[in-house]
């Protein structure tokens, strides 16, 4: 059985490893995010509040995601409203607040246990309409930046990294960097089974993932150990 | 670990088992094979009822033959006594066994069992073991073909190795229609000790071939399978071409990226990152390996069209178009060099479109400029052909030879063929490909360009689109292998 981290977990995992995520801070109550928003200059406003946990597996259908919170009364609100949501059967939870961060283009990267393959990293074209478009590269954990690169070339959709409606073109160098580093928490972290950055947003032609959800094998005896 | 398949590929001598002088029995077609094919080792067949067979003497038992003459058994027998065969060809010196027998894992639950007892015999004995229920092995540098069905096919640098027999079979069928040759061809059967990788990591180090071209449909250990294809592809290209690549399979994933996985994206991220040529079909593959193998990697994507007349020149533009290939403009110098061999009316472009107006050398001159232009990575000439095509209407019409019709037949086809031959010296020389295509490639093989293409060794194409796609897979690995310095 494999066991699907938090996003604030699976956020803290990739980002350790460098794949860019948007702006973050996460708390066990209201008061611990404030003073992590107080200590972290990076938070601008507006936000987005979740609840995180491990047994929560549909944040937004259970309404457990607010999203263009403009001010601290606002963000204060929603963060008691979310705790208050919090049932018995969702174990511990803790509170996710980041950067609300805007971009035309997504694109959609993870990490996938292939049966004959092993271990696997994917990129793809994004956004609601991936599971139709199917744009998806991949390669074999661990790859190289010129791999990386090749995939980025893979893609069909090479428009869409273009420059875009006065968006500039994607920054090759910076989605080669997010591509290496997701495959290295493949490579190196204990356990990974899969990951998904769901969406991965451009940002001024660069990928910042907004979503992330890593799911592990707590048999693996490092993992165990944690 | 690679395997020392030098005895399976030119043995010194053969036993074949189960020689009979039923002349549909697969012993006897092996034999039939092996001399027509003008196999030059020993040949032992070893049968149940001893006499004559082909005019070759047939022993009654492997004890007969003497020891050390031969190195390789190819076995037609049935399964159960094949133990015993395998165990008496050890001890007269055999290294190397081609089973064609079937009654293995393919036969259920016996079958299995008696697979892993010839998997545990070859390790005891220290014999590569080909098969089971495979077709045979071809090797042109021996003259040999031992296999239980037909072709042979022409000398060549493509080495094959199948996971189907009958695709090993295609490939020589296209070989000898083509005239690009084959080295070694192997069918892999069940594959039961040597296996793909096997095979073409033997091919790697093989002097006699150049390109290695692969037919798979299942893979086992497909992570020990990349990193030992990767490291050939290093060395020499591989084509690959995989059956069942529509297979999505439906697989259980909980992740998105999971859901997003189906077998053939990832076979395919693997073959790139891995330097494989994955092509999409059987005659792609072909295509695609009989141009790495006659002709120079190209540096880079810049193409030259060449044509006599007419819309073949905005096909293979067209073809282009989902490949990173692309038709350049022409640079100045090779502009003018041009517009000085043709008349006005000429395209003033790329694709340079003659539009009849070359004389007697213009295609072989205009061939020589473009392909040794430091901006230009290829060259596709169009239009091959035509002018024996003319001929071939006048030769074969009421008016022939008279009117002066035999000495323009004869300049015709002198003419095309010269045109073939001229673009298979000029791709040596410049080391940028210079490739061919015409339907008459296939639509009248007999035309003296195809025909003299083919006389070359050098493949034809039989369209624009063929030879871009062929030439486009090319690019591709000579891409590939630019990027890591290779």
């Amino acid at each position: 059985m494999t066991t699907t981290l938090s996003e604030a977990e699976s956020r803290r995992v990739v980002a350790r490893h460098g794949v860019p995520v948007s702006p973050f801070v996460t708390g066990a109550t209201t008061d611990e995010v404030f003073a992590a928003i107080e200590a972290d200059p990076t938070i601008e406003f507006p936000v987005v509040a979740k609840l995180c946990g491990r047994a929560i597996a549909h944040k937004t259908e259970r309404g457990l995601v607010r999203l263009r919170l403009t001010d601290h009364e606002a963000l204060r609100a929603a963060c008691d409203e979310l705790l208050a949501a919090a049932r018995a059967d969702d174990g511990p939870v803790e509170l996710l607040v980041s950067s609300m961060i805007a971009g035309n283009r997504e694109l959609i990267a993870g990490l996938n246990d292939d049966p004959q393959f092993g271990l696997t990293v994917m990129l793809g074209v994004g956004g609601i309409l991936a599971e139709a478009i199917r744009d998806v590269v991949f390669r074999l954990v661990p790859i190289t930046e010129i791999d990386a690169a090749e995939m980025i070339d893979d893609l069909a959709t090479q428009r869409l990294l273009g420059e875009f409606r006065a968006e500039p073109a994607v920054d090759r160098a910076a989605l080669v960097d997010a591509i290496v580093a997701l495959a290295r928490v493949g490579e190196l972290e204990p356990g990974v089974r899969s990951a998904d950055l769901n969406p991965l947003i451009l940002v001024d032609g660069r990928p910042v993932a907004v979503d992330a959800l890593l799911e592990i094998d707590p048999t693996d005896d490092a993992e165990a150990a944690r | 670990m690679s395997h020392d398949l030098s005895a399976l590929f030119d043995p010194r001598g053969i036993i074949i088992t189960g020689v009979s002088n039923h002349p549909g029995k697969f012993g006897f077609v092996t034999l039939h094979n092996l001399l027509v094919s003008g196999y030059e080792g020993g040949i032992f067949p070893v049968g149940r009822e001893p006499g004559e067979v082909l005019g070759r003497e047939v022993h009654g038992s492997i004890d007969d033959v003497p020891a050390g003459a031969a190195d390789m058994i190819f076995i037609c027998t049935p399964q159960a006594i094949n133990e015993e065969l395998l165990r008496a060809a050890a001890a007269k010196g055999v290294t190397a066994a081609f089973v064609a027998a079937a009654g293995y894992r393919e036969a259920g639950p016996d079958g299995v069992e008696a697979e892993r007892r010839l998997v545990a015999l070859a390790d005891e004995l220290g014999i590569a073991v080909a098969g089971p229920n495979g077709q045979g092995v071809v090797s042109t540098p021996s003259k040999m073909c031992a296999q239980i069905v037909a072709p042979y096919a022409p000398a060549g640098r493509i080495a094959v190795a199948s996971q189907s027999g009958n695709f090993v079979s295609s490939f020589l069928n296209l070989a000898r229609h083509t005239g690009v040759g084959i080295s070694r061809a192997v069918a892999a059967g069940n594959a039961a000790v040597l296996g793909i990788a096997d095979y073409v990591e033997w091919f790697a180090d093989d002097p006699e071939t150049s390109v290695c071209l692969v037919y798979m449909e299942s893979v086992d250990d497909g992570r020990a399978m990349f990193d030992r294809l990767r490291a050939v592809a290093a060395r020499k290209p591989v084509v690959v071409v995989k059956g069942g690549a529509s297979d999505d399979g439906a697989r259980a994933a909980a992740s998105h990226t999971g859901a997003l996985a189906s077998d053939d994206a990832v076979f395919d991220g693997m073959c790139r990152q891995a330097g494989l040529i994955r092509a999409r079909d059987v005659e792609e593959a072909f295509e695609a390996a009989a141009t790495l193998a006659t002709q120079p990697l190209p540096g880079g994507d810049r193409v030259v069209v060449v044509t006599t007349v007419g819309g073949w020149g905005v096909a293979a533009v067209d073809a282009m178009s989902d490949t990173r290939l692309t038709a350049t403009p022409l640079p100045d110098d090779l502009y003018a060099a041009i517009d000085e061999k043709l008349p006005p009316r000429w395209s003033k472009n790329n694709p340079i479109d003659m539009a009849g107006g070359e004389t007697r050398d213009t295609v072989p001159e205009i061939l020589e400029v473009a392909a040794a232009h430091p901006d230009v990575d290829a060259v596709l000439f169009l239009g091959l052909g035509i002018q024996s095509n003319t001929a071939a209407m006048m030769r074969e019409g009421e008016f022939y030879p008279d009117h002066g019709l035999e000495r323009i037949v004869d300049f015709h086809e002198r003419q095309d063929a010269r045109y073939a031959e001229a673009a298979a010296e000029i791709s040596e020389r410049t080391g940028t490909p210079v490739l061919l295509a015409t339907e008459l490639a296939t639509a009248r093989p007999d035309n003296a360009g195809p025909a003299a293409a083919r006389a070359a060794g050098r493949l034809c194409h039989s369209s624009a689109g063929r030879a871009i796609r062929s030439l486009a897979l090319m690019g591709r690995y000579a891409q590939w292998r630019r990027a890591r310095g290779l």
